[in-house]
């Protein structure tokens, strides 16, 4: 996909004050890398007294590492390597034992990203309902793509797994939000609603804040905004369609297609001599071949980002 | 809890032989979910909660662990163990403190019951928590949520404040000099842990990757402890069985099969969503009283149970979604997450996302399931993209082959099964890629907007 000029596709370089990361990029081959920088005296003290909170949690410290990483999270926008040595010291573990761990999970960042994190479900269900075409249609949008940051920081959009949500689907998560039924109207609006600083309102949850404050309540902290545990209400409307049916509130719609009948084979949309050139469902398309194995056009593809 | 299921307000009116709605239908965890502020402790005390907590803490621990074995309550995580019979093998008498994990990690493609359940209705856990922390005389329980539901944990750190305020926690909270603990802890995103061992690794502060059996959790678990790990709709079915009783909760499902249970009905139906009933209800039965397929379509493909379980077609319609009926249709309850696809599905491109989930999802600590997966994938995306060649479809099957059984969790068994489910029932569509040089269907027509009027927006869709 295209890349406008205005997007960075480092987005390291779209958040000022964390330089870990870009640190990272210039160290020469052969140079062992120079140990992280601390917190600052403040932030540390204020971050330790977190710390031995969510360490209390646990009748073993180690259990505190996925909060710690949170943690770190919320005080930096990602995780850095300042974060991980901060955790390997609270926990007396070592660096490399922290990094193995941060490295595993999939909402530890792991250079600066977006103030909003636009994650379009786009797992089986979700990409047939729309999902695919949100994603291709943000993408777009945005001028970014998979795992990028708008120049002005404000979101990092990327495809997810299933958020368990699929009887609202085509689902988006923003801070790991609910934004339910979603068409690509919408998603526009939405993320055009982020990035003017207009906010946006999820489907079932509270109004947003933004992403550090999101990893802050993920270490164990509630959030303690006024009404944003009455937000959302009960359960949504999906989730509610049972139980409605049960106490005769609604009849059942029409059913049109009664499923009883036999279905014919499926008749493609398309003859196969007029397919169209091809629309791939993967995220990234097919990698050439591997030189070793020319009799079988499949090949191994390099390995995913990150 | 006593909830009680919600009574009939009268016929609605559905035609013919379909039995209405509230016949089929019985709400229990999901019947208070339309009420005011349903995730508070003063609403659920309202409708009864904590009433089979009072039940169970005067019995004796292993008269509740035989009480819920009777009951025939069976896991609601996928597997379907029998819940009773996991906790009976808690060694007692031992030094070693016991635990109680419950696994909320729900993230099975498809799979959107617990969510909403603890978005909710928190309460009906933290009830059955205490509930299983009696039975197995465990002073410290954990909650591993998948971090990526937000406004959940933020009704769960509210419902165990309330929890812990209220006395059903903490201090005492099991009897004199029995304090019991309830910690909420976050996960980072990782399916994996969804799978009860690497949970248990994650949960310690390691990568979350499985860990060979024997020794089971329930001998050598958290901490090396013994520990017990439950699905969120098992622990929160429990306080309902105390309260009204296994007779009743028998009376529901069938022999094997009993009790009530959440149905998650998604993808191409006129009304996606929660439908919470009695096991061994049928696919037809479902779709008839919530408005069938959406106008128009009829029913492909369908999951029973999350990708995890074989795909199944119109043929199984009739087969009672429970574990026997299932297990006989050659596939599995799971999750009861009821994905359905209609006629403009490409079964090919399901199937390769699918493969694509599990081959970014595979933690890479044994190589069938690691390398595997990596081959399926290459394989689907030509496949998908008219690139295939017919041999590779034996060569698809043969890699599952690999997968399948031989892996050392059981995401290797669900990253085989829509391939093998796939191939059984729509080989064809596989060669129409092949031959015809390309994917013949157009994405466009299975999009939920596909056939609404232009410029009709979501809202008015949804109200």
């Amino acid at each position: 996909m295209s890349q406008p000029e205005n997007i960075l596709a480092d987005a390291a370089a779209a958040t000022s004050g964390s330089t870990s990361a870009a640190v990272t990029e210039r160290v020469a081959l052969g140079m062992p890398e120079l140990p992280a920088p601390p917190f600052p005296a403040e932030t540390l003290t204020r971050l330790e007294r977190d710390a031995a909170e969510i360490i209390g949690r646990y009748p073993h410290s180690r259990s505190a590492l996925l909060p710690l990483l949170h943690l770190v999270q919320s005080e930096e926008g990602f995780v850095s390597r300042t974060g991980m040595q901060f955790c390997a010291d609270r926990l007396g573990l070592t660096l490399a034992e922290v990094t193995a761990v941060a490295t595993f999970y999939s909402m530890y960042r792991r250079r600066p990203g977006g103030e909003y994190h636009v994650g379009v479900c786009t797992n089986t269900l979700c990409a047939v309902m729309g999902g695919d075409a949100i994603f291709e249609a943000l993408q777009q949008h945005l001028g970014i793509g998979n795992g990028e940051t708008t120049a002005d920081g404000k979101v990092t959009l990327e495809h997810i797994e299933c958020n368990a949500a699929c009887d609202y689907a085509p689902v988006i998560m923003v801070n790991w939000e609910f934004f339910d039924d979603q068409t690509i109207e919408s998603a526009r609006q939405l993320v055009d609603d982020l990035i003017a600083g207009r906010g946006a309102t999820p489907t079932r949850g509270a109004p947003l804040c933004g992403f550090k404050a999101t990893s802050r309540i993920l270490a164990g902290f509630p959030d303690r905004r006024e009404g944003a545990l009455e937000a959302g209400g009960s359960g949504g409307h999906a989730s509610l369609i049972g139980l409605r049916l049960a106490k005769g509130e609604t009849g059942p719609e029409r059913i049109t297609a009664r499923p009883a009948e036999p279905a014919p084979r499926d008749v493609p949309v398309y003859p196969p001599d007029q397919a169209p050139a091809g629309h791939p469902s993967s995220h990234d398309a097919p990698q050439p071949s591997a030189g070793s194995d020319p009799d079988h056009p499949a090949g191994p593809v390099s390995e995913e980002r990150e | 809890m006593t909830m009680t299921p919600t009574s009939p307000a009268g016929s609605t009116g559905s035609a013919g032989s379909t039995a209405s709605p509230d016949k089929l239908l019985a709400p229990v965890l999901s019947a208070t979910w339309d009420q005011p502020e349903s995730w508070s402790l003063r609403t659920y005390r309202d409708h009864g909660g904590y009433a089979g907590l009072r039940t169970a803490l005067a019995m004796a621990p292993d008269d509740v662990i035989a009480y819920v074995k009777e009951s025939g309550l069976r896991g609601r995580g996928g597997a379907g163990f029998p819940t009773g019979m996991k906790w009976q093998f808690i060694p007692q008498g031992d030094s070693k403190p016991h635990y109680l994990v419950v696994n909320a990690d729900e993230s099975e493609p498809g799979t959107c019951k617990d969510i909403p359940l603890l978005y909710a209705n928190p309460h009906a856990l933290i009830e059955g928590i205490v509930i299983a922390c009696h039975a197995i005389r465990s002073g410290h329980a954990f909650i591993y949520l998948r971090g990526e539901v937000v406004p959940v944990l933020r009704r769960l750190h509210a419902a165990v404040a309330e929890a812990y305020e209220a006395g059903y926690l903490g201090k005492d909270a099991l009897g004199p000099g029995k304090d019991l603990q309830l910690t909420v802890h976050a996960g980072a995103g990782a399916y994996i842990c969804g799978e009860e061992t690497a949970l248990l690794d994650s949960l310690e502060g390691r990568r979350g990757q499985p860990r060979l059996r024997p020794p089971f959790p329930a001998v050598a678990g958290l901490y090396a402890c013994p520990t017990v790990v439950n699905n969120v709709e098992s622990i929160a079915s429990v306080p309902a069985v105390l309260a009204r009783g296994k007779e009743w909760f028998r009376s529901m499902g069938s022999e094997k099969s009993p009790g009530f249970t959440l149905y998650s009905l998604s993808g191409h139906v006129a009304r996606p969503g929660q439908y919470e009933g009695p096991l061994g209800i049928t696919l037809r039965e479902l779709l008839d009283l919530s408005g069938g397929i959406r106008p128009g379509h009829r029913l492909k493909f369908w999951t029973p149970g999350g990708s995890s379980t074989p795909l199944l077609t119109d043929e199984h319609l009739d087969v009672p979604l429970d574990y026997e009926g299932m297990m006989g249709a050659g596939s599995m309850l799971g999750t009861k997450a009821l994905q359905i696809f209609d006629e403009t599905t490409c079964v090919v491109r399901a199937v390769t996302r699918w493969t694509e989930f599990y081959a970014h999802e595979s933690c890479g600590k044994c190589t069938p399931c690691r390398e595997g997966t990596y081959w399926l994938v290459q394989l689907m995306r030509d496949i998908e993209a008219g690139k295939g060649l017919m041999a590779d479809l034996d060569k698809l099957a043969d890699i599952a082959d690999n997968i399948n059984g031989k892996s050392f969790c059981a995401l290797g068994d669900g990253a085989a099964s829509p391939i093998f489910s796939s191939l059984k029932y729509f080989r064809d569509e596989y060669e129409q890629h092949i031959t015809g040089r390309g994917c013949p269907f157009d994405p466009a027509k299975s999009t939920v907007w596909a056939d609404r009027p232009a410029g009709k927006s979501t809202a008015e869709v949804n109200a």
